[in-house]
């Protein structure tokens, strides 16, 4: 179900649902927190092996696993924490000062 | 159990843009937890960091159906939305199989919400309780529960010149809902994420009453980088602070079986709520931490027949 919330904040107490309900599952997609992030995680194609463990270790759901195979990052909702490289066996993933140089 | 190739074919029910801190144990805990659902899944949350932070209105990341309610009464609010399936189920108005999980943090769990626990649990209501367990109230600043560990210090037990953080040890909850007689039992963490989804798997498709607790580690309160808080956990696991055991029918059995424990001190010294215990003339304090651990180590092995 799609539930425009772009103005909420502009809401006068009349347009909100009864009962204080959330009529859209999951929109908090809409809410960026990629821009907390302090240091960015960047992937090696060559080091990876697939294992995934990054992907069921992100706090924010950012690993993105496309047909059982490591896709991409959501830099969109990646706070930058680290626990990927950290939990990576083969350092495929690294962090860089966000900003700086790739 | 599937693999986690094939867990990842299955949708994300726990979106980002949550507002969680970076490195927060508590979504671990629950993209876990719901990676062992083969169900419809509706969920509930006690009042937490992992309430407000899920759902500051008008967002929510749960791609499930979601009920807020208080602190207390996580448990008995799901088994009323469980006991309501069931009437409408019998009047053959719901067909859809669903299950019913509600989350709470150590402070909604060990303290707060341990009367509706008991009773949702006592009652035999098919539902998961699931408690992420960080130690403390840190939703509200830190503050100690029934959980936070001997020598923490948090807001309300801080190390100072007199007292040298919580002086009491931490209660045992997960032998607490042990002794409920329930149908499935397990103390889990999120390092160990196999033994965690398939303990989720087990929880869900019990019929009556289950009960994960998980270890979710919170740098912001354990004062430790964000990176680590998967690393901590396996420490938490590997030093005997949590063990991994699962309590089926009444079967008590040890997942996790080292040759030796790591020293307790492996998993206090990085942590920075404990580091006034590596001070010369506390060492008494390290050695009070590490005699507990023993004794609660080699009670659970006897409990579990492991020698």
């Amino acid at each position: 179900m799609k539930w425009n919330i772009k103005d909420a904040e502009h809401w006068s107490w009349k347009k909100y649902p009864e009962g204080a309900l959330i009529l859209e599952g999951g929109n908090a997609a809409y809410y960026k927190t990629g821009g907390w992030r302090t240091d960015k995680p960047a992937w090696d194609e060559e080091k990876c092996t697939q294992c995934l463990i990054c992907w069921i270790s992100c706090p924010d759901s950012s690993i993105i696993v496309k047909d059982e195979k490591w896709d991409s990052f959501d830099y969109d909702h990646c706070k930058g924490c680290g626990i990927c490289a950290k939990v990576c066996p083969v350092d495929a993933i690294s962090m860089h000062p966000e900003g700086g140089e790739e | 159990m599937a693999t986690i190739k094939e867990l990842s074919r299955k949708p994300e029910l726990l979106t980002g843009g949550h507002r969680l801190c970076a490195g927060c144990g508590a979504s671990i805990a629950v993209r876990q937890v719901l990676l062992g659902a083969n169900d419809q899944v509706i969920a509930g949350s006690a009042t937490g960091c992992l309430e407000v932070s899920t759902t500051p209105y008008p967002f929510s990341a749960w791609k499930i159906p979601f009920i807020h309610n208080a602190f207390e009464n996580s448990a008995a609010t799901i088994s009323g939305v469980e006991a309501a399936y069931n009437a409408l189920k019998r009047r053959g108005k719901i067909e859809k199989k669903m299950k019913f999980v509600a989350f709470g943090g150590d402070g909604g769990t060990y303290d707060i919400g341990l009367q509706s626990l008991s009773g949702a649990m006592e009652r035999g209501h098919d539902m998961v309780y699931v408690c992420y367990d960080n130690g403390a109230y840190m939703n509200t600043g830190i503050q100690r529960s029934g959980s936070t560990p001997f020598g923490a210090a948090t807001t309300t037990s801080p190390a100072g010149k007199v007292r040298p953080g919580k002086p009491q040890q931490r209660k045992d909850l997960t032998q607490i809902i042990a002794a409920h007689n329930i149908p499935y039992v397990a103390q889990a963490s999120i390092s160990h994420w196999k033994d965690l989804v398939k303990k989720a798997e087990k929880a869900f498709s019990v019929e009556g009453p289950a009960f994960l607790n998980v270890m979710a580690p919170c740098p912001r309160g354990w004062r430790t980088p964000n990176e680590i808080t998967i690393e901590i956990s396996k420490i938490s696991v590997q030093t005997g602070f949590w063990p991994l055991y699962e309590v089926e029918d009444g079967e008590w059995k040890l997942n996790f079986k080292p040759k030796e424990l790591k020293p307790i001190t492996d998993f206090l010294k990085p942590q920075g709520r404990f580091r006034h215990l590596f001070k010369p003339g506390n060492e008494h304090l390290l050695e009070t931490a590490q005699a507990e651990i023993d004794k609660n180590w080699s009670w659970l092995k006897k409990r579990c027949g492991v020698e």
